[in-house]
């Protein structure tokens, strides 16, 4: 049964290694039809010149019928992006990962759509509720309500207790 | 007790009468007016019931069943199909989009057909000419098959863009013409409804806001399946919860609904206290108020009022105004004491501070005065008394009325308890005596009658707490106070020893005190709805609704 999702997969995936990544985004691996890494930066006039971030997809076997997991991946090597939408832990408020995810969505349309999220930033700084939601938040970033305010990519969240 | 027997000659030839039926306390009284009381019509037809002396402590009220509540969702669509001329799927949509309010959206639908069409996700916004507003929806719906199949001309192999599937030519579209095939449709449409229990599902398309019409999604879900059930399901539900004459029974799993348009504004529950029954068969009939979410009878007090008294009862307040009004502090490291006993002369168990519990000066300073404080009229002391008496004197208040309420709570559960220990006494005198069991079963009519009464006699407390004092209040609690003490009277002839000799004797001293009792009850709930009616009651707080 995991045909749709995995179908679907391996389209976008040869579509990738056929076409290429949009400027910026470079897949560092997808070698299952689970969980998929890439790598992101901004070009051009930014704030994040020269700053490259990695990007983790997790899918589960409803995509694209639900949204992917994204989030910035945070190891030794790597952390995510200081921005109002994004917490220390690489956890992203983007509302086209939640209610505004759409089918007919792709991973490269929102490794687009979070580049031109960092691109158009003017404040390099933390969300307003970034300590405590880091203390709390879940492990699957799918797992919290955000509330997005205003423009479609402003947020806080709010914490979903899921027992 | 026994010796009151003012109330019986009227009634004696009524209650000779034993064929009537003994378990609703309600047709107890012989006033004929009590025959509108018949649950006669909750049928599925509409008619209104003729309630011609309906009293003023009862609401009109109507119990729907799931069907009836059906037919009358299809007719609110009929209607507006009728009068926009679209079909039934568009009016579902468009009445949906305005939460069934169709005097709004008559007026909106009149002033602009095209935007409201496009706002309920009827027709995609700018390509669409206005005049394919009503018509929009029709393409999607038109083939019963669900997967419309692609256009003659174009025999083209169809790729879903959310599968990749490119092995089939048939694909779906709401109005927008957005293409999906029917498997992804599908996964969507049902993940949404049993997921997110949502019932306007957007198409697909990222942005997109067009909305799946009814048989669109019958179809893409195939007859029979669970999900399209729930689907309706929703529907009806989102109809119930938007119309402000319709509530759901709470009681679990009940699926009768209450029509009660007496009660559709808040303002109306300033003057009736709207207790409902529903039309389900069950015992004890499912009682509730249609203004709150207070699941019993709170007659006669208002919602407003009954909420607040529930509030205050939860609430620790009065914990602290005991706290306050029985202990104090040590002036020396704060600890809370509670005097009980002894003389004035306090030393502290924590620190050992020793203090005059009348001055809470120190104690040394009292010299060898033991048993009088000396200084107990200096001003300081003189205002921490009165503060503390005011706070006492309003606990005292409150506990005068909610010890009242708790203990008439109370009470109807033991009489209930003693009913269940007299009914086995009664099954045994049956077999040892001649009596029929229709001739035993006038306690349990007492008995059913004292527990109404006592929830009555309940929020009668609760509202008389907040009462302000008047005329009006000392007319209230005068027929509080004869309802309490016909009560308390039928409650003690309750707990008499049961012999079979003396059985008739009391049967009919229980009987007449029982519809003296259900009389006074009467007296109480009319005049007090009466009242609100009339705007006689006064609060001594601010209610709600009250200026």
């Amino acid at each position: 049964m995991a045909s749709v999702s995995s179908r679907r997969l391996r389209k976008e995936l040869s579509e990738i290694h056929v076409e290429g990544c949009p400027c910026g985004i470079k897949l560092i691996s997808a070698d299952d039809f689970e969980t998929w890494f890439f790598s992101i930066e901004v070009l051009g006039e930014s704030l994040y010149q020269g700053e490259v971030f990695n990007l983790m997809f997790r899918f589960d076997a409803n995509y694209p019928i639900s949204s992917p997991a994204v989030q910035f991946v945070v190891d030794k090597d790597h952390q995510a992006p200081i921005h109002p939408h994004v917490y220390s832990n690489g956890h992203i408020c983007a509302s086209i990962l939640g209610t505004e995810w759409s089918p007919v969505l792709s991973v490269t349309a929102v490794c687009v759509t979070l580049q031109s999220m960092l691109a158009s930033c003017k404040a390099k700084e933390r969300p307003v509720d970034n300590d405590r939601y880091v203390r709390t938040a879940p492990d699957n970033p799918k797992k919290t309500r955000f509330q997005y305010h205003g423009e479609t990519i402003r947020s806080h969240a709010t914490q979903e207790n899921v027992s | 007790m026994s010796s009151d027997y003012e109330y019986s000659d009227e009634d004696v030839d009524y209650y000779d009468d034993e064929d009537e039926d003994m378990l609703s306390p309600q047709d107890d009284d012989s006033d004929p007016s009590d025959e509108e009381m018949d649950m006669d019509t909750f049928g599925d037809d509409f008619k209104v019931p003729q309630r011609a002396a309906r009293k003023s402590y009862e609401v009109e009220h109507e119990s729907l069943p799931q069907a009836a509540v059906v037919k009358l969702k299809a007719a609110d669509i009929e209607h507006i199909s009728g009068i926009f001329g679209v079909d039934a799927s568009t009016a579902s949509l468009l009445l949906r989009y305005m939460n069934w309010n169709k005097e709004r959206l008559i007026e909106k639908y009149m002033d602009n057909a095209s935007a409201v069409s496009v706002a309920a996700g009827i027709s995609p916004p700018p390509k669409a000419p206005a005049s394919s507003s009503a018509a929009g929806p029709e393409r999607s719906q038109g083939t019963s098959s669900g997967a419309r199949s692609a256009p003659a001309p174009k025999p083209e192999p169809f790729v879903c863009p959310i599968c990749f599937d490119d092995s089939q030519t048939a694909f779906s579209a709401l109005s927008c013409d957005h293409r999906f095939c029917a498997g992804c449709w599908n996964a969507y449409i049902t993940s949404k409804i049993r997921e997110e229990g949502e019932h306007a599902i957007r198409c697909m398309a990222e942005g997109c806001s067009t909305i799946a019409p009814d048989p669109f999604i019958h179809t893409a879900l195939g007859a029979g399946s669970a999900t399209r059930e729930r689907f309706n399901e929703l529907l009806v539900r989102h109809f119930v919860s938007s119309n402000p004459n319709l509530k759901y029974c709470p009681y679990p799993s009940c699926t009768y609904t209450v029509s009660c348009p007496a009660a559709a504004s808040k303002s109306a529950l300033t003057t009736i206290v709207p207790t409902v029954i529903c039309g389900a068969d069950a015992t004890p009939p499912h009682k509730f108020c249609f203004g709150c979410a207070i699941d019993s009878d709170h007659r006669p007090v208002i919602c407003g009022v009954a909420k607040m008294w529930l509030k205050k009862c939860r609430d620790d307040s009065e914990t602290a105004n005991w706290i306050k009004s029985n202990t104090k502090e040590c002036a020396k490291c704060q600890s809370t004491i509670e005097k009980n006993g002894g003389c004035n002369h306090m030393t502290c168990k924590k620190c050992k501070h020793e203090f005059c519990w009348v001055c809470m000066g120190p104690w040394s300073e009292h010299g060898t005065a033991w048993y009088s404080c000396n200084r107990y009229d200096e001003k300081a002391g003189v205002d921490a008394r009165d503060a503390q008496s005011r706070s006492r004197v309003s606990l005292e208040r409150y506990l005068h009325y909610y010890n009242r309420w708790a203990n008439h709570e109370q009470s109807a559960k033991l009489s209930l308890e003693l009913y269940n220990k007299t009914e086995k006494k009664m099954e045994e005198m049956q077999i040892t005596s001649e009596l029929t069991w229709i001739e035993v079963q006038f306690m349990k009519k007492a008995v059913d009658e004292v527990e109404k009464c006592r929830m009555t006699l309940k929020w009668t407390y609760a509202m008389a707490y907040y009462l302000e004092k008047s005329n009006e209040k000392e007319l209230f609690e005068d027929n509080q106070r004869d309802l309490e003490q016909a009560v308390e009277e039928l409650s003690e002839l309750l707990e008499s020893p049961i012999d079979a000799d003396a059985i008739s004797t009391l049967r009919q001293k229980v009987t007449d005190k029982a519809v003296y009792v259900s009389k006074r009850n009467e007296i109480m709930l009319e005049d007090t709805a009466k009242g609100f009616l009339e705007g006689r009651w006064t609060w001594n707080v601010s209610v709600e609704g009250f200026d």
